[in-house]
């Protein structure tokens, strides 16, 4: 019921309304991982950011996409939990800092083992549009004791301009959708955030609609 | 749905499928004889030829509402693609919200008939009004350069696309080809002028015309089009459209100038960008305005000069 809910909300509203309304510019789309466990880590500007990563899938597959998200936010009232929760499918994520490593990535963990594919945010918020924020350790906290997952990075650019944070208006431009190769896993966050950082940087090389004067990567 | 296509549009589209059958057909021949070679570029272009082609005779023959929605959503596609490829400021958003509602507005002229509306809304309306929601935002960092890019953007996708539609709202004075014939002939002869350039340019063209622009434009190739397109427009227009065999010729060098002015008008804009497509919804082509780029010239000066001889 809760797939079908999901596939339907996907195909009438959500899908129509990346490729028609938004418009994609896509790289590297099969590299996307098919199977899980595994992780997409993306650059975040929007809260199109997950649905624009979720219409990526089949609709046969969509109910193995779950976006990692903040339980502060999207549970903070019954009618938006009742929607993260039923009709997106997402995983919530506690983002307070009050509870322990191994309670904070049980639910990820949980549906890694599940065989599902994850989409991480590791700045952790949107901040400000079109910016990077600095990436938080939680990702490579996550994977750190798992051999079996994979991570894919995915650079997207144009959301923040369509619908920033703190805006209600939404406003129709093309976005870029850069897919990357699946990283090598490192030995400490440091490096492991760095090598992230820099591949992101790569990637946003390719973006169509970005300009080199607002290189604030 | 009964099928009611005045007579020489309906053998122009047939013509112009069997040609497509031609290509898809000397693209196989080339894989099979030359195996080695890799002919998947132009695979993907002819069969986006095919799907472009399909929709838009589809569309045509269905109704004139139906085609009026369709280039008004084409212009949404181009101004789309053209704001999110020109840099602009996050205070614009706004703005912009607007610019995507003259859409609309000026296709619902369009559709009424309403030549004076449609000639003067985006000119002069549009023009006045942007700057002013600008104002009311505040930003004015940047202000001169957003406001002239934004008019613009309108006047290249919404304004001049917006010509094609309104040829479908003209009286028709040419009964064996209706209205159908006048935006079937803008656009055969506009695409025929960029294959006849493109032609003529690979086997003479020596003397580069604008080298700064666009470094594979030639002398040869731009006369060799112009001469194709005015002898072709000369004996396709009288079929399609109430011009006569002089006005036919004139038409067709017009649209042969214009359309390389507008090929190359994109391609300064792209180069400032430093990007060779302008999207990617195309496969083989590239973005919507790649493949919009002449059509953006050739639609108005077309119409104004049929708009003047014939009516």
């Amino acid at each position: 019921m809760k797939r079908l809910l999901k596939i339907l909300i996907f195909a009438l509203l959500i899908k129509p309304l990346v490729f028609i309304v938004l418009g994609l510019n896509l790289r590297g789309r099969e590299k996307l991982p098919h199977n899980g466990p595994a992780i997409i880590a993306a650059n975040h500007n929007s809260h199109l950011d997950a649905l624009v990563l979720m219409s990526l899938y089949p609709l046969s597959l969509i109910h193995k996409v779950r976006p990692v998200a903040a339980a502060d936010y999207f549970l903070c009232n019954r009618f938006l939990a009742w929607l993260s929760l039923n009709c997106i499918g997402i995983i919530p994520f506690n983002r307070s800092g009050h509870v322990d490593k191994e309670a904070l990535f049980a639910d990820c963990h949980a549906a890694l083992d599940n065989g599902e594919i994850l989409i991480l945010f590791p700045e952790g918020s949107r901040g400000d549009p079109e910016k990077m924020s600095k990436i938080k350790k939680g990702l490579f906290y996550l994977v750190k004791d798992r051999t079996d997952t994979t991570i894919t990075p995915v650079v997207m650019y144009g959301l923040g301009r369509a619908l920033p944070r703190g805006e209600a208006l939404f406003v129709p431009f093309n976005c870029d959708v850069i897919v990357g190769d699946v990283l090598q896993c490192f030995p400490t966050a440091k490096e492991f955030n760095e090598n992230l950082a820099r591949i992101f940087g790569q990637l946003f090389e390719y973006c169509l609609t970005r300009h080199e004067d607002d290189s604030n990567v | 749905m009964t099928l009611n296509i005045p007579p020489h549009s309906l053998y122009t589209m047939l013509g112009v499928l069997g040609l497509l059958t031609l290509g898809s057909a000397v693209t196989m021949g080339l894989g099979l004889k030359n195996p080695s070679r890799d002919y998947s570029e132009l695979r993907l272009r002819i069969r986006s030829w095919w799907i472009m082609v399909t929709i838009l005779f589809l569309v045509l023959v269905s109704s004139k509402t139906t085609a009026i929605v369709f280039f008004g959503f084409l212009s949404f596609l181009t101004l789309k693609e053209f704001l999110s490829i020109v840099p602009t400021r996050q205070a614009d958003r706004r703005v912009i919200f607007w610019t995507y509602l003259s859409i609309p507005l000026q296709y619902y002229w369009v559709s009424m008939g309403w030549y004076g509306m449609f000639i003067i809304f985006i000119p002069v309306y549009v023009f006045l009004f942007l700057p002013m929601r600008m104002i009311l935002i505040g930003e004015t960092q940047g202000f001169i350069h957003s406001a002239g890019l934004l008019h613009w953007a309108v006047m290249l996708t919404v304004f001049a696309i917006s010509h094609i539609a309104y040829l479908l709202t003209l009286p028709v004075l040419n009964g064996a080809a209706g209205n159908i014939g006048l935006v079937l002939f803008l656009l055969l002869m506009t695409e025929f002028n960029d294959v006849c350039q493109y032609i003529w340019g690979k086997m003479l063209g020596r003397h580069k015309i604008i080298p700064k622009v666009s470094p594979n434009k030639t002398w040869e190739g731009f006369l060799g089009g112009f001469i194709s397109t005015t002898v072709c427009a000369g004996y396709v227009a009288p079929l399609l459209t109430p011009l006569l065999f002089e006005q036919s010729l004139i038409a067709g060098g017009i649209i042969a100038v214009a359309g390389f002015v507008g090929d190359v008008v994109i391609s300064s804009v792209k180069r400032d960008l430093h990007i060779k497509d302008s999207g990617s919804l195309i496969p083989g082509h590239g973005g919507i305005l790649d493949r919009l780029d002449s059509l953006i010239y050739t639609a108005p000066l077309f119409f104004h000069f049929l708009y003047y001889l014939a009516y």
